[in-house]
């Protein structure tokens, strides 16, 4: 059962989820991690959704699988899955167990935050840190740029942890698909290729549903052939489209899933209306790799950074919209120096022209009477941010345009005043570490870390 | 006719914190046949439509299952980054509906 797709993001809806209890799932799993939430929460280790709705939503999953009895599985905790994440979430769970007075039950924590001086002594002995999309490989410049990092883990610390008698499994980062898996190998002793294909289908619960909804329940039976899968929302529907559409989803190859190991190939698979709410999917094959290929995220500070927001309305200003820009430059560059001699970055969002896309907007022209102008300035201390970007701005106002009627400012400040916003920082680690030699699966293993504790309502003894 | 007409899901969104992709679902099997068929939808126009060099497009395929066109589009630089708009890749969609199919 897959009750959301980033657990803490939004809450769960309640109603879908008692009627997916009610229906007697053998699992319940929940994903808590995305990148989409931007390189921050990782690089500065902070969580990103307000910690009630996390514990709301684990306080939902806990107490519908200590109800049934049956495992109950948390990926990348708090959004980013750090340590610290992990740590969290096993404080919330454990204060949970309390609250309800729950019996005893075994929880297993498993860590992949992977410290940099691990990484930096992989790169001296000479193992390859691969840039993924693209990337260039990893050097130490890489690293030394980065300020947190995770290792993505697979299935298989997860389902031994589940084999080990774990009844609550709170991941650092892992796989979306891997978190599903692990249940269906280690409870249900399925196959890789369907245990993944139900992760994959159903990482992102009623998303592959339609009518559109989030956070509602839905549940996927897996057998040894395929999964099928259906909605607890009684206005939602899981039909060949819908489903065929969602494993597409946030994937530049809508063919393969890659995790650790291997990958799953969708390219046969087959999707069939089995009754008017439910669809099932068969055809998928696990195609194991020669080498454990390690995912590893990393994130770190570029910045301080500073906000202002403006208003141009004058038609004359905006028809020469970009000397305006030019002076604020040239006037940056005449107090500061130039941006890369000293360090500081200024970027001019237009909205009303391309603001959105940015330089991938097709037609970037104003057509409105008035644009709207967000200066966000990046430098090395908030107070140097704060001066670039003030000096930015003001300079909008003051911009020189030969026939310009109104001379007593060029543009409007939405107030004069600097907003500093929360620091920059950008994915420096996009990679993938493959370990190829002999014993490769337990070198990659020493980058997952499992604890096992009872959690008993009196007392909490470590095992 | 214009692809907004023959689709019936345009969107966008992340693919992993480099790319962008998008998808082009077709809800009527005829619409799917002609837009595939017209192949005014290609490697060339999206690349032209988003003003980039035709190898910032990672990777571009017809999905069967979902009767759907798929492309993805490589950043300049990782989502999230200071300066790189729209951290989702949520709303860089639009420019598609326009495209002429027949």
């Amino acid at each position: 059962m897959s009750p959301t797709g980033h657990l803490g993001f939004t809450p769960i809806e309640k109603d879908s989820f008692a009627a997916g209890v009610a229906a007697r799932p053998d699992a319940i799993v929940a994903d808590s991690g995305s990148a989409d939430i931007g390189p921050r929460p990782l690089g500065a280790d902070l969580g990103h959704s307000p910690e009630d709705w996390q514990r709301r939503d684990l306080e939902l999953c806990l107490l519908g699988a200590r109800e049934l009895n049956i495992p109950l599985v948390i990926g990348s905790a708090s959004d980013t899955g750090t340590d610290r994440g992990v740590d969290r979430y096993v404080e919330m769970i454990t204060d949970l167990s309390v609250t309800h007075g729950l019996a005893p039950f075994t929880l297993a924590a498993i860590r992949s935050e992977i410290n940099l001086n691990v990484l930096a002594s992989l790169l001296g002995d000479g193992v390859t840190i691969a840039g993924l999309d693209g990337r260039a490989d990893a050097d130490a410049d890489t690293i030394a740029r980065t300020d947190h990092a995770v290792a993505v883990m697979g299935v298989e610390p997860i389902a031994a942890a589940i084999e080990g008698g774990a009844d609550v499994v709170i991941c650092g980062r892992s796989s979306d698909s891997a978190i599903f898996a692990a249940v269906a190998e280690a409870r249900g002793g399925l196959p890789r290729a369907s245990a993944l294909l139900a992760g994959k289908l159903l990482e992102c619960a009623s998303f592959c549903a339609e009518p559109f909804m989030g956070k509602e329940t839905v549940i996927g039976d897996v057998d040894a052939e395929g999964v099928t899968v259906y909605p607890m929302h009684p206005a939602q529907r899981c039909t060949p489209a819908s489903v065929a559409s969602h494993a597409m989803y946030e994937r530049i190859d809508p063919f393969s899933e890659r995790i650790p190991g291997g990958h799953l190939d969708l390219r046969n698979v087959s999707y069939v209306q089995v009754d008017e709410r439910s669809t099932r999917v068969t055809g998928a094959s696990w195609v194991a790799s020669d080498g454990y290929g390690v995912k590893i995220e990393g994130s770190g500070k570029v910045g301080e950074r500073a906000i202002a927001i403006m208003g141009i309305r004058d038609p004359y200003t905006l028809s020469r919209l970009d000397e305006v820009l030019s002076w604020s430059r040239m006037k940056l560059a005449e107090r500061f120096g130039s941006p890369d001699q000293r360090g500081y970055q200024v970027f001019f969002h237009v909205y009303g022209r391309d603001g959105v896309m940015g330089p991938w907007e097709p037609n970037p022209v104003v057509s409105g009477h008035e644009v709207g102008i967000v200066v966000e300035a990046v430098a090395a201390t908030p107070k140097a941010a704060e001066d670039v970007c003030a000096l930015a701005s003001r300079n909008l106002f003051y911009a020189r345009l030969p026939d310009v009627k109104g001379t007593a400012g060029g543009a409007s400040f939405f107030s004069d005043e600097v907003l500093l916003a929360l620091p920059a920082y950008e994915w420096t680690l996009n990679h993938v570490v493959v370990f190829d030699e002999p014993g490769a699966r337990a070198k990659a293993g020493g980058l997952f870390r499992t604890d096992r504790t009872v959690v008993a309502t009196s007392e909490t003894s470590r095992r | 006719m214009k692809l907004v007409e023959l689709a019936s899901t345009i969107r966008s969104k992340n693919a992993g914190v480099d790319h962008v992709t998008f998808d082009i679902v077709f809800r009527d099997p005829e619409a799917f046949r002609i837009t595939v068929e017209s192949g005014a939808v290609n490697v060339d126009s999206v690349a032209a439509l988003f003003r980039l060099s035709r190898e910032r497009v990672a990777s571009f395929v017809v999905f069967e299952p979902a009767q759907a066109i798929k492309f993805t589009l490589r950043r300049a630089r990782p989502a999230g980054s200071a300066g790189e708009p729209d951290p989702f890749g949520s709303q860089c969609y639009p420019p598609l509906f326009d495209l002429e199919i027949l």
